[in-house]
């Protein structure tokens, strides 16, 4: 059981926790505009998460919690 | 479930000016992880520069002095004689290090002091708008090289950890990049050294951070992370270029 | 004692523990003597690679809460302008000793007082003043040094000493008094380590937003007003019934000093007013003067720079003439005694 959740406001939409992301399960949230006016990343498959911290360790902004 | 990675202590909740996808975050939140894990921000003060990074004071918990351009050295020098027990680093871009800042820098490392130094290296002014910096590759556009850097006029790009490397004051001088996951952990073991250099007073110790600037280099920040691999870790190799350390003189 | 010595031993005796500096004539008395003692004393005195990084190592020092000193000539300051409104913006104490030369450019190696528009009017970019003391006697020296790290403290700015090359290669006799610790605000906005204990603190000169950048300056407007009203110094010297008032400071005071003796011993009134702070301006004084004098002379090392407060000061109430020598040339007692009898004809 693992998760990474993004802080929707904090993130700037650059897209690098999703090449880090080694199962490729993080995209972009596109039905959501953040405040700073991006689409936010977000974890779109729950269930394959391993909550490897890789996207965290990628993100520049300090977007992501990594909770497993 | 228990949290296992958030943001670091040293790092304040205020958000950064910087560009998406621009890694002086993750830089940032290095160093913060590493004064977290040595639990020494009470007793840190860092120095902050003018270029992309002027605003760092505001983005580290710990106290923080803002230098005129490529001063740092200089004032982080005046701050760790006057607090010889504090530790003291400064983050600087490649302009304040390597051009206006290149004299102060030398003869910090020169003299061993004992400082621990942020160097981010991405081959370009970003604060003022995308010119040519000390570390502009060959062939380059920017905007005060639109045809591209020209050696013959502009002269050659300056690789910082090789020149440092041969002064006696200097303990550490390692290039990292935060381009990846893998560097980005060779990184942090990179800055964790230099600030325990300077809690055992070995002397002066520089970590060269190859970094992106999406917004300046025209890419999105993936492409930019893609070209700083093609393009910069070529001219500027990663490794130690000189290290001090024991564990070091244990591997010879 | 020679001045230059003296000017460091009275800094050391402030309590000042750090000192940066670069070689440069005629003020490298002041980093040799502290070469000397700061290793005995457990201070630092540190050779910088160039004058921009000692006025920036002064920068960190204060940041970190301590008294911090750098001197310098001439050429030398010019290159700390950058660093001392960095100072000055990010409201830090500091004292900035200028053994001045001639100038402009590389000039000379004799004393000057051609730094006077650098010290009261531009000691870096931006809206700013800085505290700026001119001594007339090796005790002066110690004692204004002293009382500008004490004012650099209390009013959180820098402090000049602006001697020159005369003063600082001069001998005499001088008297270092305990002097009773003047009480001064605790420097609880020093970079210095938080400990865990309070917010972090930042020491920094840049706001980007232009509303909180006036209201900074402005604010520091309002201290420099008090300084103004509170710190104005000068000497007055037979001045009370002068009809011929001599402006001077420094080196070129002591010979003014002398033409006034002697324009006395003939029958003409004349006096001196000497300003001890160049920054605030003795405006009081030269106005209060200005009432019973006929004429005011300014005597300078330079073409004349000092003359444009005084004629500030006294706002058109009296005539203000000027003599000078520049180029490292001190003016003699004769030729200014020659001004004011000229004046004294003038006036008759």
């Amino acid at each position: 059981m693992a998760k990474m959740t993004v802080k929707a406001d904090t993130c700037k939409g650059c897209g690098l926790c999703m090449t880090a992301c080694p199962r490729k399960i993080i995209g972009f949230d596109r039905d959501k505009i953040n405040s700073k006016g991006y689409h936010p990343a977000v974890l779109l498959d729950e269930e394959k998460c391993i909550g490897c911290a890789m996207c965290a360790q990628m993100c520049p902004d300090c977007a992501i919690i990594v909770e497993r | 479930m228990a949290i296992v990675f958030e943001k670091p202590h040293a790092l304040t909740d205020v958000p950064t000016h910087y560009c998406p996808g621009c890694t002086h975050g993750i830089i940032h939140r290095l160093v913060a992880e590493v004064i977290d894990e040595l639990g020494i921000e009470g007793k840190t003060i860092g120095v902050a520069p003018v270029g992309c990074s002027v605003l760092a004071y505001n983005y580290f918990s710990c106290d923080m002095v803002e230098a005129p351009h490529g001063r740092a050295p200089a004032v982080a020098t005046g701050l760790k004689r006057a607090l010889p027990d504090r530790v003291v680093f400064s983050y600087q871009g490649d302009g304040d290090l390597a051009a206006i800042g290149t004299a102060e820098t030398v003869h910090a490392a020169t003299r061993g002091e004992n400082i621990t130094v942020i160097f981010v290296n991405n081959a370009i002014y970003g604060m003022t708008g995308g010119q040519m910096a000390p570390t502009t590759l060959p062939g380059q556009v920017t905007q005060t090289t639109p045809y591209g850097r020209d050696v013959k006029v502009a002269g050659n790009p300056i690789r910082v950890c090789e020149m440092l490397s041969t002064l006696d004051g200097v303990a550490l001088a390692q290039r990292v990049s935060v381009d990846c996951v893998k560097n980005i952990r060779v990184a942090k073991k990179a800055i964790r050294k230099g600030f325990e250099n300077q809690l055992n007073g070995r002397g002066y110790s520089i970590i060269e951070v190859i970094s992106s600037c999406p917004t300046n280099w025209g890419l999105t920040p993936v492409e930019a992370l893609d070209w700083l691999r093609e393009n910069m870790l070529p001219y500027y190799p990663l490794g130690v270029y000189k290290d001090t350390s024991e564990e070091a003189k244990g591997n010879e | 004692m020679k001045g230059n010595e003296a000017l460091a031993e009275a800094a050391i005796q402030a309590g000042c523990r750090h000192f940066f500096g670069y070689p440069i004539t005629p003020q490298t008395e002041v980093a040799a003597y502290m070469a000397k003692r700061m290793p005995k004393i457990g201070g630092t005195y540190l050779q910088a690679e160039s004058e921009v990084a000692a006025i920036n190592m002064v920068l960190g020092a204060a940041s970190a809460g301590v008294r911090a000193l750098t001197s310098s000539s001439s050429p030398g300051i010019s290159l700390k302008t950058e660093g001392i409104s960095y100072i000055a913006g990010s409201d830090l104490p500091c004292v900035i000793i200028n053994v001045q030369r001639g100038g402009p450019g590389l000039g000379g190696i004799q004393p000057s007082q051609a730094d006077y528009w650098q010290a009261t009017r531009a000691p870096g970019h931006g809206d700013l003043h800085i505290l700026v003391f001119a001594p007339s006697t090796v005790q002066e020296m110690v004692d204004l040094v002293m009382d500008a790290f004490d004012l650099a403290d209390l009013y959180r700015m820098p402090a000049m000493i602006l001697a020159d090359g005369a003063l600082g290669q001069m001998m005499e006799p001088v008297e270092i008094k305990e002097r009773p610790k003047r009480d001064l605000p605790e420097k609880t906005w020093a970079a210095n380590g938080h400990e865990n204990k309070r917010p972090h603190n930042i020491v920094n000169s840049l706001y980007l937003t232009p509303g909180d950048l006036e209201a900074l300056v402005v604010e520091r407007f309002k201290r420099y007003d008090v300084i103004k009203s509170k710190e104005q110094r000068s000497e007055s010297y037979m001045a009370d019934d002068a009809e011929i008032v001599v402006v001077a400071y420094g080196a070129s005071s002591r010979v003014c000093k002398s033409a006034v003796k002697a324009a006395r011993a003939e029958g003409i009134k004349a006096g001196l007013i000497r300003p001890i702070t160049l920054w605030p301006f003795p405006a009081d004084a030269m106005q209060a003067a200005a009432k019973t004098a006929k004429q005011f002379l300014t005597v300078e090392m330079s073409m004349g720079q000092m003359v444009d407060d005084v004629r500030l000061a006294v706002n058109g109430a009296v005539p203000v003439g000027f003599f000078g020598h520049t180029g490292g040339i001190i003016p003699s007692p004769a030729e200014v005694l020659g001004e004011i009898k000229k004046l004294a004809g003038g006036a008759k």
